[in-house]
C-alpha cells in the first residue's frame, strides 16, 4: 500500500504513561519517539498493522497556547474525544488478559449482533471499543 | 461549553468520568450520590455540582436518560415483556417507568417498540456503545419541569366557561 492513512493521533495527558499503557498493556510497539525541545513526536503501532501508526500527543506549547491546551486536556479527561475501535480475535480472552494487567474496563464483554464487544479507557480518558472480529 | 468546564481540573474530570462510566455500565443499579462520589473520590457535598459542570446534567438525570435509552434498546431488540424491561432497567414500579418514559420520549414503551421495529436501521454496523451513547435522550430539564410545562391547563390560560 502506498496511499492511505498513516498516522492518527490521540491526545494523552502524559506521554510516558500513555506509552506504558499502549505498549505494556495493549501490546503495541513504539514506531517513532523523537524529541525536539519540549516537543515529542511519539507514535505506536499494532504488531499486525505495519502501515498504521497511532500518535500519542500531549496538548501544549509550542503547538497550543495554554488556554487551548487546558481545554483539550479537559475534553480528553471527560471522555469527549471521538470513539476508537480495536478489533481482536477473542474479545473475552483479551479482556481477561488486559483486566489482569490493570486496564480500566467500562463495559464487560457482551454477546450481541453476532459478535462480542467490550469497552475500556486509556489512563487519559480516551474510550476504546474492543470488538471481536466476525469470522 | 461553560467557562466552568475549562477551569475544572483534568484530573478531577477523569475521576468524574469514572462515575459516569459506572452508571453507563450498570444503569439498573441504584446510584445515590454517596456511591458516585465514592467512585470519583470526591466529597459527597461537591459531587453533584462538579458532575453537572463537567457533563451538563445532574447525575440523577444522566442516569434517568441512560435507563430510558437502555429500555428503548430492550424494547427494540428483545421480546421481553414491558414489566420485565422496567425491572431490568432499574425501576421499582411499572407505573413510574411508563410515566417517566412517556414524559421523556413523548411516547409509551409499547409505541416506541412498534416505531423502533418499523424503522429497521442498520445499527449493527455501528459499535454498540456508540449507538447507546447516541440514542440517550437529551433531557435538558428535570422531568418534573418538563411535565409541568407540557401539562395543559395547569399554568396555561384557562378555558373560558361557556
Amino acid at each position: 500500500m502506498s496511499q492511505g492513512v498513516e498516522v492518527v493521533g490521540l491526545y494523552v495527558r502524559d506521554q510516558d504513561e500513555a506509552l506504558a499503557f499502549y505498549v505494556d498493556k495493549l501490546g503495541f510497539r513504539v514506531h517513532t519517539d523523537v524529541r525536539n525541545g519540549n516537543y515529542r513526536w511519539l507514535t505506536v503501532q499494532h504488531p499486525d498493522q505495519p502501515t498504521f501508526q497511532l500518535g500519542l500527543f500531549t496538548p501544549g506549547p509550542p503547538i497550543h497556547d495554554a488556554a487551548t491546551a487546558q481545554t483539550l486536556a479537559a475534553m480528553v479527561a471527560k471522555g469527549a474525544m471521538p470513539p476508537l475501535v480495536l478489533v481482536v480475535d477473542d474479545c473475552r480472552a483479551a479482556c481477561e488478559r488486559m483486566s489482569a494487567s490493570g486496564v480500566e474496563f467500562t463495559q464487560e464483554p457482551i454477546d450481541r449482533y453476532g459478535t462480542v464487544d467490550a469497552g475500556f479507557r486509556d489512563p487519559s480518558g480516551n474510550g476504546w471499543k474492543m470488538i471481536q472480529a466476525r469470522r | 461549553m461553560s467557562a466552568g468546564t475549562v477551569t475544572q481540573n483534568p484530573e478531577l474530570l477523569r475521576r468524574l468520568l469514572r462515575a459516569k462510566d459506572r452508571m453507563d455500565a450498570a444503569p439498573e443499579e441504584a446510584w445515590p450520590v454517596s456511591r458516585l462520589a465514592d467512585v470519583s473520590g470526591v466529597a459527597e457535598a461537591h459531587f453533584a455540582r462538579s458532575f453537572k459542570v463537567a457533563f451538563g446534567v445532574p447525575p440523577h438525570r444522566y442516569l434517568l436518560t441512560r435507563r430510558i435509552e437502555r429500555a428503548t434498546t430492550l424494547l427494540r431488540d428483545t421480546d421481553l415483556p414491558i414489566t420485565e424491561i422496567a425491572y431490568r432497567t432499574g425501576w421499582q414500579s411499572l407505573g413510574t417507568f411508563g410515566r417517566t418514559f412517556r414524559d421523556i420520549t413523548g411516547k409509551s414503551p409499547g409505541e416506541i417498540r412498534e416505531d423502533e421495529r418499523a424503522a429497521k436501521r442498520e445499527l449493527d454496523r455501528v459499535p454498540a456503545c456508540i449507538v447507546s451513547a447516541a440514542e440517550r435522550p437529551d433531557l435538558t430539564m428535570a422531568v418534573s419541569e418538563k411535565r409541568r410545562r407540557e401539562a395543559p391547563g395547569i399554568n396555561g390560560p384557562r378555558k373560558e366557561e361557556a
